[in-house]
């Protein structure tokens, strides 16, 4: 389990920021991680693309980047295509 | 050409430093589901298969993913832009395809409005010298118009993609003349992209010397898309070889293959 996640379980319970994922309102605790984040979603990190404010965040970043209250997450993956 | 050794195993192509035998680009779109996704593009020999990039369904994280039916060890994932419109939204895209794939290697398209879907050039040009500034290597849609191609490949693209119909279509090459004044005058790959409707098409293509060919619909909309994946797969290595033997001239009239004046009946 990555450090950010282990850290978000002591803090109390209630204590939530409101950020956008895929354009739906989600609640998640407060000083929760990127990869928290994935982790909860039940997402497989080495499929999928996070753009964060519309910035890209790199792979690597996912366990040191803190979410913020109002954060716009879109996560992608590949599909079929032309 | 005129050295080349005319067997399909000799005949390898490359772009952006990667080297490929077949020549034929499968989209992996519009299929029923993802095994016949998976069997159809295996049934094409394709080694290059492009993907598009979209949002995560968050209500099914568990869903099959398109890796778990083309390994993406096994085939070049090729990020496209496929549904964009806007040069910016083309290069965010393509940033989230590094990402997520992690190489550098894409194609860009960005399209103009329904009905036709024609590639929409000055939104193409700007794209692509932002994803150039980023350290991209751009295989580019076009529209089959040789100053435009020319102008992508000065740019620096790796490849020029001209459409043989719009998207989708199965129209086949509308517009022989230019594609093949597309190629003669390029210095990178030329590829024809999108139009292609049955195998016949495929082998046109190649016959008027395009490095490639790249065609989803034409697969994933036949009534049985692994017969016609393997339609496509003769039809661009038939395309390719009669372009490499070279074909005989047309001629505006008859010219016998059995000697006329030594026959049986002949007069010596």
């Amino acid at each position: 389990m990555p450090f950010g996640a282990r850290f978000a379980m002591f803090r109390p319970m209630g204590a939530t920021i409101s950020i956008t994922v895929n354009g739906e309102t989600r609640q998640i605790a407060a000083g929760a991680s990127l990869s928290d984040l994935l982790a909860q979603l039940g997402l497989d990190t080495r499929k999928v693309a996070v753009e964060r404010n519309l910035e890209i965040v790199p792979r690597s970043s996912y366990p040191a980047t803190a979410l913020a209250a109002g954060d716009q997450l879109e996560i992608v993956h590949f599909i079929g295509g032309g | 050409m005129d050295s080349v050794a005319a067997t399909p195993g000799d005949d390898s192509w490359s772009v952006a430093g990667l080297t490929f035998r077949s020549r034929l680009i499968v989209g992996t779109g519009r299929y029923k589901d993802l095994e016949e996704t998976g069997a159809a593009i295996a049934a094409s020999g394709a080694e290059i298969v492009t993907v598009a990039v979209r949002r995560v369904n968050l209500g099914d994280p568990s869903a099959p993913m398109l890796q778990d039916h083309v390994d993406p060890k096994q085939y070049t994932y090729l990020p496209n832009t496929a549904g964009c419109f806007t040069a910016q939204d083309a290069v965010r895209t393509l940033r989230l395809a590094r990402e997520a794939g992690g190489w550098n290697l894409v194609k860009l398209e960005v399209l103009g409005p329904p009905p036709f879907l024609y590639p929409d050039m000055r939104a193409t040009f700007e794209a692509l010298e932002a994803l150039l500034k980023d350290g991209f290597q751009v295989m580019v849609y076009s529209s089959d118009d040789p100053i435009a191609c020319k102008r992508l490949e000065e740019m620096g693209a790796v490849a020029v993609m001209p459409l043989g119909a719009p998207i989708g279509s199965g129209l086949g090459i509308q517009n022989p003349v230019m594609i093949r004044a597309i190629i003669d005058q390029a210095k990178v790959p030329v590829l024809v992209d999108a139009g292609v409707g049955t195998a016949s098409d495929a082998a046109l293509a190649m016959e008027l010397g395009c490095d490639a060919v790249l065609m989803n619909s034409a697969i994933a909309h036949a009534r049985h898309p692994v017969v016609m994946a393997r339609a496509m797969k003769a039809a661009v290595e038939a395309g390719r070889l009669a372009y490499l033997a070279g074909r005989m001239p047309r001629q505006y009239a008859a010219d016998p293959s059995s000697p006329l004046h030594s026959g049986i009946i002949g007069k010596n």
